[in-house]
């Protein structure tokens, strides 16, 4: 399981990266939408995986005494969606407003701030 | 409970940002409130300074969970500091915003995206937890977003693209680095992470994890090679928002370095000479990028680039006189920055011009107005006994000291080309003969009642003073500068602060 999502992860960078590349604004946002998708898996991964073990200390013990699921990465993943699904949301209304008002949605004909002046 | 003064700065930010969204459309009520809350957090800041100042490191624990478990927010003199400026900044940005923000963008929401800007800065200087700084970052850069391309014009939403793109990619890099760090330490917490980074046996993950945390920081800090999202977009929006972002975006960037590079990534030789490395670079490319633009703003710009260099510099000498004199050097810098924006801005209005090609003769029509410029300007050259001169004399003994020859030639190389490029825009813009304004669309200065004339420079006149207090009483910068480096330099007594107010009593069974 851990080296399938590894090598998922491994991808969705790899492929967000490529995207982001591209000169069309359309790719740059799923680029984007790629690459915070494998942030998330990387930190699930990071976390350990433990399949079946809620970290609930039984009654009989005070401390736990099996590898336990962390519940942190989980709590930050969620975190990290909520965060990234807000500011795709306005990636993509900008990028909307961008190919109304430049009139192109190709990001090399997007360069008169950086013209000399 | 004494110690929840701490939060204050954010939750007054956060109150006053939800209070303007109910005058919704209501732009005096809105000028009124933002200029009461900036003055009301600049109240909080000096407080929580005078606090830190005379009782040491304050912390607090968020919900009562005991670190390394829950999220610690804390103020040490660095932190108190940086609150503080932000505090001075956001009052004059709020002040000069009433009179240059048009009222279509106020009813736009523009106030409240300021207030949850400076919530975002205030949030990400007192945290003390990773993940939580992560969550700060995030607040400020959406809000940014917002103010950046408010107004929508082309030229706005095109550097807001550019903006847009490299700030997200800073920011899932810097997510990774937090995965990557919570995967080989199990905490989020700084201070715990001081203590156990330091002991990991499997170094080369740490070196890249180190690295990570470089990248995603230094886009946002605009180093070399990272910068070049900063003089594509940072001239488009109106100036009290190139001032705010100027003065204080990039420097979160600079404090969230100094935090782990100090704090975490201790003693690590290769990320130091790495460090001065590319400060050499910005310090380089970012004067020679001043040098060739005419563009008032972009030629800040490129200064806000170039001075970013000194403190990394200083950063990476990482001796306590380097730190020391890039700590002097951010305070400086943050203030003289949000005011040269400002007076690009003033410029604006009494020309209507921005290309320095196209002025000239200000100081024949505007003596008064030019001598108040020059006070910022040069300030941010560090004409001796201005701001900007106190912190250099420490980065210079100590590149000196440890034989960073190559840094030190760079500090000098930045400062004369600094004094260079202003000297040619003081040329340009404020002698030779006068220009007829030339109006778009605005009223120009000269047209203003006195009332209105007052209220618009008030803000570069506070700023000003702030700065000339900076380099005049460089003693007590200087004292403040040296004791922020001392706790920087031995963590010893954040780590303390963190977790010496645990709760120690035993659990109840």
């Amino acid at each position: 399981m851990e080296i399938l999502l590894a090598v998922t992860v491994g991808m969705l960078y790899a492929a967000g990266m490529y995207m982001i590349l591209r000169r069309s604004l359309v790719k740059l946002i799923i680029g984007i939408i790629l690459l915070g998708n494998g942030a998330n898996l990387l930190i699930f991964i990071l976390g350990r995986i433990t399949k079946g073990q809620p970290p609930i200390i039984p009654d009989a013990h005070k401390f736990f005494t099996e590898a336990y699921a962390d519940p942190v990465p989980q709590a930050l993943i969620l975190t990290a969606i909520v965060i990234s699904f807000g500011l795709q949301s306005f990636a993509i209304v900008l990028i909307k407003r961008a190919y109304k008002v430049v009139g192109t949605d190709d990001l090399d004909e997007m360069n008169a701030t950086d013209e000399e002046i | 409970m004494i110690q929840h003064i701490i939060i204050l700065p954010i939750i007054n930010q956060l109150f006053i940002a939800v209070l303007l969204m109910f005058f919704y459309g209501r732009a005096k009520a809105q000028r009124f409130i933002t200029v009461v809350g900036s003055a009301l957090n600049l109240l909080i800041a000096a407080t929580l300074m005078h606090r830190v100042a005379s009782e040491g490191i304050i912390s607090m624990q968020a919900g009562n969970w005991d670190a390394p478990f829950g999220i610690t927010l804390i103020a040490d003199h660095l932190a108190a500091v940086l609150v503080l400026l932000t505090s001075i900044s956001g009052f004059a940005v709020s002040l000069f915003s009433v009179r240059t923000i048009h009222v279509k963008r106020v009813n736009f929401g523009f106030f409240p995206i300021f207030h949850f800007l400076l919530a975002g800065l205030n949030g990400a200087f007192l945290t003390g937890d990773l993940f939580n700084l992560y969550v700060w970052f995030e607040i400020m850069i959406i809000s940014s977003f917002v103010m950046i391309t408010l107004g929508g014009r082309k030229a706005q939403i095109e550097g807001a693209v550019k903006y847009f793109t490299l700030n997200i990619l800073a920011s899932v890099i810097f997510l990774t680095a937090i995965g990557v760090l919570y995967g080989i330490t199990g905490t989020l917490n700084m201070a715990d992470l001081a203590l156990k980074v330091p002991v990991i046996e499997n170094r080369g993950t740490v070196h890249v994890t180190a690295i990570l945390f470089l990248i995603g920081f230094g886009i946002k800090s605009a180093v070399f090679p990272l910068y070049f999202w900063l003089p594509a977009s940072y001239h488009t929006p109106p100036a009290a928002v190139s001032a705010i972002f100027g003065g204080l975006l990039t420097k979160v960037g600079v404090y969230a370095l100094i935090r782990v590079f100090t704090l975490i990534f201790i003693d690590d030789l290769f990320l130091e000479r790495m460090l001065l490395g590319i400060a050499v670079l910005t310090i380089i490319s970012g004067g020679m990028g001043a040098l060739i633009k005419n563009d008032i703003r972009k030629i800040f710009s490129y200064f806000i680039i170039c001075h970013i260099g000194f403190m990394i510099g200083g950063l990476g000498i990482m001796t306590q006189t380097a730190i020391a004199g890039a700590m002097f050097y951010l305070i400086h810098d943050i203030i003289v920055k949000t005011n040269i924006f400002m007076v690009a801005g003033l410029v604006k209005k009494l020309t209507g011009r921005q290309d320095t090609r196209l002025l000239g003769g200000l100081y024949s029509t505007h003596p008064l107005l030019s001598l108040l410029m020059m006070i910022p300007l040069f300030s941010l050259v560090g004409v001796p006994p201005l701001s900007g001169f106190w912190p250099k004399i420490w980065l210079f003994e100590a590149a000196l000291d440890g034989g960073f020859y190559f840094t030190f030639a760079a500090i000098l190389f930045g400062s004369f080309i600094t004094l260079f490029v202003v000297a040619k825009m003081w040329k340009r813009v404020f002698w030779g003969k006068p220009l007829k304004p030339d109006s778009l669309g605005f009223a120009l200065f000269d047209d203003e009642q006195p009332g209105a004339k007052f209220k618009f420079l008030l803000p570069i006149i506070l700023l000003s003073v702030v700065s000339l207090y900076i380099g005049l009483g460089a003693e007590h910068i200087g004292n403040l500068s040296q004791t922020v480096a001392g706790e920087l330099t031995n963590p010893q007594g954040y780590i303390e602060a963190v977790f010496g107010n645990v709760n120690l009593q035993p659990y109840e069974d």
